[in-house]
């Protein structure tokens, strides 16, 4: 590397189960030119100066959902923040994302989320059998317009890292899988709303919310998981007073 | 750090009750939005100091006609009720925020007295009459 | 994956305990006090939820006054004149400004709570929301001001 080259610190959370009773931090310096991300940091650090340092990613074009950490106590994608953003102050700090157990150093264990996302049965449960003769469903803009902004979640865990509530309660479904419920049950091809809205209104369904609102600040691909889990509450009220008629869910 | 009010059973099969009290606390909440400062204003600013409204907007004779009549007996108590239940339910989520671990009793304490609150208003302006 | 692949199984996803001979696993939990003082949007959702208190008394307040009435003219009157005194104008005043604050950020949640807004078949941008419901707060306010001021003018 070139003499004049600038460089930035990068004091990241560490923690190595087998050896740290407890994370702490650890400062590199990191060369960088402008167009580097958080991630090629990390990744220049893993490289060149400490192999022992883990993380995840794989995309590198904040599609994968991998690489979610808090950088200076913010949950973001580290292939989409940058260092240049951070060099006024010399230094950024990266931790493993908030609100999750720490594996090791910046990954985190994610199985409960893996396992609240298949509670909300992610995927279109059909109103009747269709046999495949009778060809494609068809929607409208409108239908569509219902469900597509909640159908661009990349399942990073911004929002989780952004909720209180997930770290207060962690059973708490949590923001993505109540979006991802949401945006099944707006789908006008969907017919399982009735086996989705138990989710929702149960101890550990949408009411843990306090509609902070900070899910949707921080989500990456503007999925707004703060209005999908508000709508599905008053689906859930809609449904509770109205005894269990099975119907649920936004139209 | 499990808040869980009740430990038999998971907290994934069990029905929350809280779609109840989040309707009265929305009740509340939208009410207290749309009326609480102004309504401040005139009941705890304007008329105890006689600026803008007569100081005697709130006379007895005034009021006692307001609480007598229907529709200023349901407004009343609305307004004292929501308000209480509102504050309640917020309040019940804040010691959970705060990491108090909020169970069912905090939940007899902090509705309870929401409700308490309602049948005072409500045997008020019953004793008022009509 | 080939059944001559090397690497070993990964563990089953349990949590581990420290100390379980052959799990090296040990995943930290942070602790969550002090959370909202982490965050400037935490330290303003809580002051948005701390209104809850100020609410109650209000609303405390006003029941004692109903009970007053209830009670009669001179009981009633006693709650009037407690409330011109300087230590309840204050009060008063700081319930306005908490109140004016629950309004405005009811109002910003408001638009998450509900369906898209549709007007002319775009979406109604949260903002234009938040900013509607104010000016339909500031209208209904004035509505009831003016019916206060017809009734007892």
């Amino acid at each position: 590397m070139s003499t004049n080259e600038k460089t930035i610190e990068i004091e990241v959370l560490r923690y190595r189960p087998e050896q740290d009773a407890a994370p702490f931090p650890q400062t590199y310096v990191v060369p960088y030119s402008d167009d580097m991300s958080v991630l090629q940091g990390l990744q220049y650090i893993k490289d060149q100066l400490d192999g022992t340092l883990s993380f995840r990613w794989s995309c590198r074009q904040a599609i994968c959902g991998s690489c979610g950490v808090m950088i200076d106590g913010i949950p973001k994608l580290s292939c989409k923040s940058f260092l240049r953003d951070y060099a006024g102050k010399g230094r950024v700090r990266v931790e493993a994302l908030a609100n999750f157990p720490i594996e090791r150093d910046l990954v985190i264990v994610m199985d409960s989320f893996v396992e609240k996302l298949e509670s909300i049965k992610p995927y279109i449960i059909p109103k009747e059998p269709r046999p495949l003769s009778a060809g494609e469903y068809l929607q409208t803009p409108a239908q569509l317009d219902a469900y597509a902004q909640y159908s661009s979640c990349i399942n990073c865990l911004l929002c989780y890292a952004a909720c209180p509530q997930v770290g207060l309660s962690p059973d708490f479904v949590g923001p993505a899988a109540l979006a991802l419920l949401f945006r099944y049950n707006s789908d006008s091809r969907d017919g399982g709303a009735a086996q989705r809205m138990p989710v929702v209104g149960a101890e550990s369904g949408a009411f843990h919310c306090t509609a902070v609102g900070y899910c949707s600040e921080v989500c990456p691909k503007g999925v707004d998981p703060a209005s999908a889990v508000n709508q599905a509450k008053g689906a859930s009220v809609r449904e509770y007073f109205m005894g269990f008629l099975g119907k649920g869910g936004g139209k | 750090m499990n808040h869980s009010a009740n430990p038999r059973r998971p907290a994934q099969t069990r029905r929350s009750p809280e779609p109840i009290f989040w309707a009265l606390f929305g009740a509340g909440g939208m009410l207290s939005a749309l009326i609480a400062p102004m309504l401040v204003l005139i009941t705890g600013i304007a008329v105890p100091l006689g600026l803008l409204l007569p100081a005697d907007a709130m006379s007895y004779h005034n009021m006692l006609a307001l609480a007598q009549n229907p529709l200023g007996k349901a407004i009343l108590l609305a307004v004292v009720a929501l308000f209480f239940w509102h504050a309640a339910h917020r309040i019940f989520h804040s010691l959970h925020d705060l990491g108090i671990d909020a169970g069912n009793g905090a939940r007899l304490i902090f509705y309870g007295a929401a409700f308490l609150a309602t049948l005072a208003a409500a045997g008020a302006l019953l004793l008022l009459g009509f | 994956m080939s059944a001559s692949d090397p690497r070993p199984a990964a563990p089953r996803a349990a949590p581990a305990l420290p100390g379980v001979a052959g799990n090296p696993r040990r995943p930290y939990v942070r602790p969550m006090a002090g959370w909202w003082l982490r965050n400037p949007y935490f330290v303003r959702y809580m002051a948005r939820e701390g209104t809850a208190v100020f609410v109650a008394a209000y609303a405390l307040i006003l029941l004692v006054g109903l009970v007053r009435l209830a009670q009669g003219e001179a009981a009633w009157n006693g709650w009037l004149e407690a409330l011109r005194s300087p230590l309840s104008t204050i009060l008063h005043l700081v319930f306005l400004a908490v109140f004016v604050f629950h309004t405005v950020t009811w109002f910003e949640v408001l638009p998450k709570t509900m369906p898209p807004l549709l007007v002319g078949g775009k979406r109604v941008a949260q903002s234009a929301i938040t900013a509607g419901a104010i000016a339909v707060a500031a209208a209904a306010s004035l509505a009831l001001f003016g019916i206060v001021w017809g009734l007892t003018r």
